[in-house]
């Protein structure tokens, strides 16, 4: 049951709790009462943790399939309780929040996923769908970096992804010792190494701005046109629904009318060192 | 034993180079192989020229007292490995190493910049090519000290 306060969150239990990485989990969720609401992939909720505070924290899984799943690096007094909920632990929820990631748009032409870090988490949610719904697309290919290897998430699945015909995998990192077999270097030199046709390819990012803004400039070298280049962006989102203002981003609030802009729209904003 | 001329206008570094700054090249010029594990540079050596990646992997590595070596990066098939050839004196900054058996075209420095002094042209097209890989290098490094992935996004 929704609260007609949209403020209010509704009560959700842990039923679910996977490892990521040493400061990384990932929540699966269940409404106490009622349904979990219908979102799309690129959407976020705020999450409550009890007595500390709420964040926003988009979704990293498919709606209908499951838990509402969230992936959540303990950075923060609020991300740090979230990480150490349990099964059978409750939270509150409010969501879902914002634009999703324009996937029917994408439909036809290359789908390039550019994640950095934590990032990947919000485009797992757009994968998934995608390859679901495989021939809908042309080619698919994920590029994924992270600080070092102990840092990469989903580690399972991604060799799942990684061993598929009609996926390209490239992850990178920033650090490694020789131990590590994979690549070695940041994210937007992957993209000269990506096999897409730019003409016709769309392209979903998420990571730090600085690395959303590097791959971007690298898109628009490779030819991407800017209206089909798509960043999730990070604001200090509070209320969710574009009254407290806190995420205003120039004529827009990230909150509602992001996370999730083509980069024509917002690429001057972006320059604008006071946003 | 395949042409050098033919195997260099194939590489995506020297991609639609003028084919008779390709003849040029191709003097300075050959084909390489070795095996995965094998130090390719070392270091502190003289940096006698650059190779071009046309099959493997090679990593780019510091090593450090008592402790395991670091990865800088890592190069790839389409990749050119080596610029230390370019500047005085002409040493190499870093370990190389073969991650996988590697083929590639090897391209012998001194015999370039000797070419290089007497065809402005073929300087000119190196300064083309080669500034850019720098100033993508550079901003490539930039980053990865910004550390980035130590922010969360939402």
């Amino acid at each position: 049951m929704r609260s007609p306060d949209p403020f209010v969150p509704s009560l959700f239990r842990v039923d679910r709790v996977w490892r990521e990485s040493a400061d990384t989990v990932t929540l699966g969720l269940l409404p106490i009462q009622g349904e979990i609401p219908a979102f799309r992939s690129g959407q976020f909720f705020m999450l409550y943790a009890f007595g500390i505070g709420e964040i926003p924290v988009s979704v990293s899984g498919l709606w209908g399939q499951g838990p509402l799943l969230h992936t959540v690096r303990a950075v923060g007094p609020v991300s740090q309780a979230l990480c150490r909920l349990r099964p059978g632990d409750t939270l509150g929820v409010r969501g879902p929040y914002g634009s999703p990631w324009p996937l029917p748009q994408a439909e036809g032409g290359d789908l390039l996923l550019i994640a950095g870090g934590l990032g990947l988490a919000p485009l797992r949610s757009a994968l998934l769908p995608a390859l679901a719904e495989r021939e809908r697309y042309g080619r698919i290919a994920l590029l994924y970096g992270a600080r070092s290897p102990a840092d990469l998430l989903f580690g399972e699945e991604r060799g799942d992804w990684s061993s598929r015909g009609d996926l390209q995998v490239e992850v990178t990192v920033d650090h490694a010792s020789p131990a590590w077999r994979g690549s070695v270097g940041v994210v937007p030199a992957r993209i000269s190494h990506t096999r897409f046709a730019p003409e016709r390819a769309h392209a979903f990012v998420c990571g730090p701005e600085v690395m959303m803004r590097y791959s971007a400039a690298a898109l628009l070298g490779a030819g991407v046109p800017p209206a089909r280049i798509f960043l999730s962006l990070e604001r200090n989102m509070k209320c969710a629904f574009a009254v407290c203002g806190r995420c205003q981003f120039g004529p827009t609030f990230v909150c509602r009318d992001g996370p999730v802009f083509s980069y024509d729209r917002i690429a001057r904003l972006l320059s604008i060192r006071e946003l | 034993m395949p042409d050098p001329k033919a195997a260099l206008a194939g590489h995506p570094f020297f991609s639609g180079i003028d084919p008779s700054i390709g003849e040029t090249l191709a003097e300075c010029a050959h084909e390489v192989s070795f095996p995965a594990g094998r130090f390719l540079a070392r270091e502190g050596e003289p940096a006698s020229g650059f190779l071009l990646l046309e099959c493997g992997t090679v990593a780019l590595e510091l090593h450090r007292p008592g402790r395991m070596p670091i990865v800088l990066e890592t190069l790839h098939e389409g990749e050119l490995v080596g610029t230390s050839w370019v500047i005085p004196p002409y040493r190499w900054s870093c370990d190389v190493r073969a991650l996988d058996p590697i083929r590639a075209i090897a391209v012998d420095a001194r015999c370039l910049r000797g070419k290089s002094e007497f065809d402005p042209k073929l300087g000119y097209e190196l300064l083309k090519r080669f500034l850019p890989l720098f100033v993508q290098r550079l901003e490539a490094v930039r980053l990865q000290l910004l550390d980035v992935y130590g922010e969360t996004p939402t």
